[in-house]
């Protein structure tokens, strides 16, 4: 396996858990609801995944539940801010922690045991190309699932009526409720799909990324998805550019230090959020573009007149 | 306009009623919203539900078009008894609406959002085709793929409209339509109301214009505090007659101040530009505008064409690097903020009284101090809050604007829409201030508070003050304004006296004729 090959392999599976996240965040902002959970769906989905998967040998049952840890905990985030009407900044935050704090927990008695890995997709033949076989066609089923997420999503958002109306509900909500949506329920729907891409993020960490049960393993790759949803203007290509350019950065920053380049290890550390701020915010040159797609409603809660 | 075209369709039919509601009343908490209303409308009328602000109409049409359930009371659909459930209920049975506050989003096309309103599984280019062709064919010209929020207030209204009607609506809800047009727009709207009711279909008309509300309805239901005062015709009522009926007294005549020789120029603007880079924004070119002592300045003009921008650059909300384009007594002030304006006898009344005006959640005390901190009676000393002279503002505001309220100093928020604007331009006009900046004055205010505002500003350029009025009413305009100018696309006409305009050439102002000639084909839109 030649280093060319190896660097591509890592930053794959670097990106892959950002992308994920980060898509799922995307549908959720753009019913006009900001999450800031994905961390703690995240953690919760990646104990969630290790721990199912340990239990009855089976990565793919671990996948599964790892989406259902993810979907968990985003439907207490919306029974909380759209039920109960809690802020959702305070509910977001309080969510991270709480996942944080309980993964912590169910995650104690695994703490060091050997992990399931997810293994890779084989297609005989093509796998055996040398150098595209691995990357194009030796990947888990999650790499391959996050690049058609995108593909979906952007179908869905922008296509067809559903994700018309989950637009209408985040850039009005009082035009989308006139009009006859129920706006509350649209929210549900998208914060639970934000929930369980989170949880599969968080499955990926556990089972494919580094397969293991680590405490806090998830170390700030929620707020990073947060922070490309914004910088992509809701967009789910450029989501897409944010996570691989993020993932592609932060990977040359390990070799290089590897290699023992001089260069202080927290300039590098802090090189992949630099670079990932700057080419977003050059992309998003088009204020009308960044605009049009801002969901208008985004953290205001809603309520129904009766 | 041809009058004898809207004669009621319906009237040979006197049998079949289209809509009853009968008894209905809404409770809100403590607030009867409507109490035992009753409203009969035929096929082919137009029928105008009239009343002031808080009077309960719009709980009525939400109530029949299904957004509010009644506490009591029954609905009829020709002559069935009928629950309407929610709105897509109510479009079912035929009941279209065209919203004050339009139910528009401004990130999606027109298409986009007519499709949002009809049932799914409809193919979009098909939709195009057919919202095309019937907003031709009912002379509301409208392109599908164009941005909403690039749209006139105008063309946003006919998206409501052909919305409606692709539903073959039997019964249309207009709530305020013409608030937002020019008078060649609502002369358009009419002749297509006129239309649809000699079709067969009912229109249910929310208005505060009276004068229109004789021209085009056939009826009218006359609401006041949430109960039905009288049902009459309006052919053969006065303006003035239905106004009363509305207010429950006679409406006290604006004593007007005009005919007075203008004293120094106070406010001033020159050659004044400002660019946006809000891309829903409008950018101001080239405005000149003098505001004299003794007189009212009125900027007319269509929502949306510069009247924030222009309030702002003004008040000193946005600051130019060009100082000597604004001044003030005079004086360049460009570069000032707005407490630097302030200190220079200067006064602004924003258009959105809460949030903008006043904060909600602040009692009217401390919403006082927020304008009267760097200047008048002493409110901040040495950087405390003086809250005795605060109250003694407060009290002075109340007693000279008549603000109703429950306590001495509630929350702003807890002011009805009518008191809390007399809050908010009392607040200013007891600084007697020599020049005052109001926009909207009276916008969504019931007749007797306007008349109240209406007769401070001419109080107060009795005095020698210099006011400056934007405002899309018109009738306010030619009530209080002793010169007009027209702002259209950020371009300010030159202020004329009031008694040399007509509706008409405002009408054409509105829609652009002095802009530059090679900006006009552009702006023709108002077909």
């Amino acid at each position: 396996m030649g280093a060319l090959e190896a660097v591509i392999l890592t930053i794959i599976t670097a990106s892959t858990p950002l992308l994920l996240a980060a898509i799922g965040e995307l549908v959720t902002e753009r019913s006009g609801v900001l999450n800031l959970g994905v961390e703690g769906m995240m953690i919760m989905g990646a104990v969630c995944g290790f721990a199912i998967a340990y239990t009855t040998g089976s990565p793919l049952l671990g996948v599964g539940a790892g989406l259902l840890g993810g979907v968990g905990m985003s439907l207490l985030f919306a029974f909380l801010t759209q039920t109960l009407m809690t802020s959702q900044v305070a509910t977001g935050l309080s969510l991270t922690l709480l996942g944080l704090g309980l993964s912590g927990l169910i995650g104690e008695s695994f703490t060091g045991l050997p992990g399931i890995k997810l293994n890779a997709i084989d297609i005989p033949f093509l796998t055996d190309i040398p150098f595209i076989g691995p990357i194009l066609f030796g990947q888990d089923i999650l790499v391959y699932f996050s690049f058609a997420l995108v593909a979906i999503v952007t179908y869905v958002l922008f296509r067809t009526r559903t994700g018309l109306i989950i637009n209408a509900v985040g850039g009005n909500h009082h035009s989308a409720h006139a009009l006859g949506y129920d706006v509350v329920k649209v929210r549900y729907a998208c914060i639970a799909f934000g929930g369980a891409c989170s949880g599969l993020a968080g499955a990926y960490l556990s089972l494919a990324y580094t397969p293991q049960w680590i405490e806090n393993m998830s170390s700030g790759r929620g707020w990073i998805a947060l922070a490309l949803v914004v910088f992509s203007s809701w967009l789910p290509r450029r989501v897409l550019i944010g996570a691989y350019l993020f993932g592609t950065v932060w990977i040359m920053g390990l070799y290089v230090q590897a290699m023992g380049v001089a260069i202080p290890a927290q300039l590098l550390s802090s090189l992949p959020y630099l670079v990932t701020i700057v080419a977003l915010v050059m992309i998003s040159g088009n204020k009308t573009l960044t605009r049009i797609n801002t969901p208008a409603c985004i953290g205001q809660p809603f309520a129904p007149e009766r | 306009m041809n009058e004898s075209a809207l004669s009621p369709a319906g009237s040979e039919n006197a049998a079949g009623t289209l809509l009853e509601a009968r008894h209905i009343v809404k409770i809100f908490g403590e607030l009867r919203a409507n109490d035992d209303v009753t409203l009969k409308l035929k096929p082919g009328e137009i029928h105008a539900l009239l009343g002031e602000n808080g009077a309960g109409k719009s709980t009525l049409v939400k109530i029949i078009y299904g957004s509010l359930q009644p506490t009591s009371g029954e609905l009829y659909w020709k002559g069935e008894p009928v629950t309407v459930a929610n709105p897509a209920a109510a479009r079912d049975l035929g009941i279209g609406m065209v919203f004050q506050h339009f139910s528009l989003f401004d990130a999606l096309t027109v298409t986009e959002n007519i499709a949002l309103a009809l049932p799914p599984g409809l193919d979009m280019a098909d939709l195009a085709a057919r919202i095309q062709t019937v907003s031709a064919d009912y002379g509301l010209p409208l392109r599908p793929d164009a941005l909403v929020a690039d749209l006139s207030v105008g063309e946003r209204q006919r998206i409501e409209i052909v919305r409606c009607l692709l539903q073959e609506p039997r019964l249309l809800i207009m709530d305020e339509p013409t608030a937002v047009l020019t008078p060649q727009e609502a002369d358009q709207l009419f002749v297509t109301l006129g239309r649809l009711a000699r079709e067969g279909c009912g229109v249910l008309y929310i208005s505060h214009r009276l004068e229109e509300v004789k021209r085009i309805c056939h009826d009218a239901t006359i609401l006041r505090h949430g109960k039905l005062v009288a049902r009459v015709d309006p052919q053969q009522e006065t303006a003035a007659s239905l106004a009363n009926l509305m207010v429950g007294s006679e409406v006290a005549a604006v004593k007007t101040a005009k005919g007075r020789a203008p004293g120094e120029p106070l406010l001033e603007l020159v050659n004044f530009s400002m660019a946006t880079d809000d891309p829903f924004g409008m950018s101001l070119k080239n405005i000149n505008l003098t505001v004299r002592a003794g007189e009212i300045v009125a900027v007319a003009g269509v929502a949306g064409n510069g009247q924030g921008e222009l309030f702002a650059a003004i008040s000193g909300e946005s600051v130019t690097a060009d100082v000597s384009a604004v001044r003030l007594s005079g004086e360049a002030c460009g570069g000032e903020n707005i407490t630097m304006r302030r200190r220079r006898n200067a006064a602004f009344v924003p258009e959105e009284r809460i949030g903008h005006g006043a904060v909600p959640n602040f009692t009217l005390s401390e919403n006082v101090v927020l304008t009267h901190h760097a200047i008048g009676e002493g409110v901040v000393r040495n950087g405390l809050i003086n809250r005795l002279a605060a109250h003694a503002v407060n009290a002075k505001i109340t007693e000279m604007f008549d603000v109703r309220k429950g306590t001495p100093d509630p929350e702003a928020r807890a002011l009805s829409g009518g008191n809390l604007q007399k809050f908010v331009v009392g607040r200013e006009v007891v600084l007697q201030p020599k020049i005052l900046v109001v926009n909207q004055p009276t916008w969504g205010v019931d007749a007797g508070a306007a008349a109240i505002i209406r007769q401070a500003l001419i109080d107060l350029v009795r005095g020698g003050s210099a006011v400056l009025v934007i405002s899309q009413d018109l009738d306010e305009i030619f009530e209080i304004a002793d010169r007009i100018a027209v702002i259209s696309r950020g371009e300010l006409s030159e202020a004329d006296p009031a008694e040399d305009m007509s509706l008409e050439r405002i009408g054409l102002l509105m829609a652009g004729a002095h802009e530059k000639a090679n900006q006009v084909g552009e702006t023709a839109t108002t077909a």
